[in-house]
């Protein structure tokens, strides 16, 4: 690793520009990671200091009364808290696992195939993803409807599977990543595409993938469908902040709480996301 | 050994390829059967529709070139709209882009654990989902938002601000916002991206006399990311053309004198408020082809990267 380190000094680097880059990075940083702290230290402010006049960025005297209340705030909804945890996690998990393995086939296809209609297919779907979102919930929704899947697990899933911009994003990576050298060679091995694309592909590629892990979990988490969920026992968490945030200021210090809470998976998927990114950088010298 | 291989190539031949076509064709299904019925078919009824009158409750009728004409002659919320979505775009894309990049590569300089902790700091916005109210709160209109406050304190204004209600300062604060939350996916994917260079180029640029961080950048760094920026400059285009939500949530739909609504903030209008479905579809099939130029301008731009003029 150490080795690795050295080898990444390059011999074009000062020892006064890092110092001032990391300062200045540091200060952006800081900017740019106040709305999470503020975040936290509001749940901890106690009902006064949210109201209190000139507002203070800082807690005087913390509290975790903003957390206790949450269990009693959630018991007047219809099902069981942990049912919208299970949900939320369901949904994030297996929609982001399918989609990755639905679009890194295809961004290998796309990349490295010498299928016919292969690059006109790709700028399909490079340029769907631009297409204004808006005007497609109507004939989504009869889309649903006809597929019968309107008010089940499968109307947040499906539709989650073919984001074109997780294939777009493999198919830029294996396009650089992956030499067409290499595949050559496996190929004259007798390795089959499968083979290819789980020994070969997925793992040089892995920076690109943990990455859209975290894309994908994270929006699939906070994801609050629009009109195509009914049951309550099918609904995220997401949709149930606004029933505790409907109380009014009074609850500003609990939906801010509740607002902590829902930011943990999405970190703890970012940390394991990025270790991944960079243990593989750290391998990277060996590539080839 | 390659060598040795390439000969069995040979008779192996055209069968080979024939079935590893279909394997090809076959890991293509499941993406583009999904992307087809959830993506492409209800782009091409959107199409569709806006060359129709459509309430969302009754049949939709046919109108011909109603709806461009109207659009285009009648409808003089829809250039406001269309001027204010150019300036953010023609601003916030560009400099996201950048900032996404630069950041990513300056981070890139760092020990791991210092590297994942900054990227952790600039990705947080993301993280927080709709990061965006704790701005409402600092440019709260009234004495109680944070910068009120703190001017009224220094004396430097004596009523408060009405912040995303003057479209002398609106539009610019949405601005900031919108880059601070809209790098993500960039930045993200160009820490990725970095990665992924060869570290051997490196070397190599630096025994062929590379010296400075600047010419290592634009040699080495740049042409060996193109594909990886030719995918976030397309997802900044794809983030400052969706300018919307953002808009109506901090500044009200419609904001004073349509300061800062956007195209996209008008289609929510005419299509939920209005019900006029056709005619939304009408605004955003113009908007899709204003995105697919800017998608030209990005692919002749991104071309001169990498570009020597000297070597």
């Amino acid at each position: 690793m150490s080795k690795m380190r050295s080898q990444y000094r390059r011999y074009t680097r000062s020892k006064a520009g890092n110092v001032l880059y990391f300062t200045i990075l540091t200060l952006a940083g800081l900017f740019s990671v106040l709305p999470l702290i503020y975040c936290v230290i509001t749940s901890f402010k106690p009902l006064d200091e949210l109201l209190i006049f000139p507002p203070q960025f800082f807690v005087r005297r913390p509290t975790w009364s903003n957390y206790v209340a949450l269990p009693s705030l959630l018991n007047k909804l219809l099902v069981p808290m942990s049912r919208y945890i299970f949900n939320s996690l369901f949904v994030a998990l297996a929609s982001t696992f399918f989609h990755i393995i639905a679009a890194s086939l295809a961004a290998f296809a796309f990349s490295k195939s010498k299928l016919k209609y292969r690059k006109i297919l790709f700028l399909l779907v490079q340029v769907m993803l631009l297409y204004n979102a808006y005007t497609l919930a109507v004939p989504q929704y009869l889309i649903f409807s006809k597929l019968n899947i309107i008010d089940t697990y499968l109307v947040y899933i499906l539709p989650a599977i073919p984001s074109a911009m997780g294939c777009f994003l493999m198919k830029q990576f294996i396009d650089v990543g992956v030499p067409d050298a290499l595949l050559e060679a496996a190929r004259m091995d007798g390795a089959n595409v499968f083979r290819v694309y789980w020994q070969i592909i997925m793992p040089m590629v892995k920076p690109a993938w943990m990455t859209l892990l975290l894309f994908s979990f994270r929006d699939m988490w906070s994801i609050v469908p629009a009109g195509t969920v009914f049951s309550e026992e099918l609904k995220t968490l997401p949709q149930v902040m606004s029933t505790v945030t409907a109380g009014g200021i009074a609850r500003t210090g609990s939906s801010m709480a509740l607002t902590v809470l829902l930011m943990i998976p999405p970190i703890i998927v970012f940390m394991i996301s990025q270790s991944h990114v960079i243990e593989t950088m750290s391998s990277s010298g060996i590539k080839e | 050994m390659i060598n040795a291989l390439n000969k069995t190539k040979v008779t192996a031949g055209k069968k080979r390829e024939l079935s590893e076509n279909a394997m090809y064709a076959i890991i293509l299904v499941p993406f583009l059967s999904f992307f087809f019925l959830f993506t492409v078919l209800p782009i091409l009824s959107s199409i569709v529709l806006s060359f129709f009158d459509y309430d969302m409750v009754s049949t939709p009728i046919f109108t011909g070139l109603e709806n461009y004409i109207r659009l285009f002659t009648g409808d003089s919320t829809f250039m406001t709209v269309f001027v204010n979505t150019l300036k953010f775009s023609v601003i916030t894309g560009p400099l996201g882009f950048l900032l996404s990049f630069l950041l990513a590569w300056m981070i890139n300089e760092f020990h791991p654990v210092l590297r994942t902790i900054l990227t952790f700091l600039f990705y947080a916005p993301a993280l927080v989902g709709n990061a965006y109210f704790i701005w409402q709160i600092l440019f709260s209109g009234d004495s109680f938002g944070y910068a009120n406050n703190f001017l009224i304190s220094l004396g430097l204004i004596t009523e408060p601000i009405q912040w995303f209600k003057n479209p002398e300062y609106n539009m610019i604060i949405i601005m900031i916002i919108q880059l601070w939350m809209g790098m993500g996916v960039s930045f993200l994917s160009n820490i990725a991206g970095l990665q992924n260079v060869n570290t051997e180029l490196y070397e190599a640029g630096a025994i062929d006399g590379i010296r400075s961080r600047w010419h290592e950048l634009w040699y080495i760094t740049l042409p060996s990311m193109k594909e990886i920026l030719f995918f976030s400059a397309i997802m900044q285009i794809q983030a400052v053309f969706s300018i919307g939500t953002i808009v109506t949530t901090l500044a009200g739909y419609p904001s004073v004198n349509n300061s800062v609504d956007t195209i996209v903030s008008y289609i929510a209008d005419v299509g939920t408020t209005r019900y006029e479905m056709g005619y939304a579809s009408t605004i955003s099939v113009i908007l899709f082809t204003v995105i697919l130029f800017f998608r030209y301008v990005v692919i002749a731009l991104l071309k001169l990267v990498g570009k020597s003029d000297s070597k």
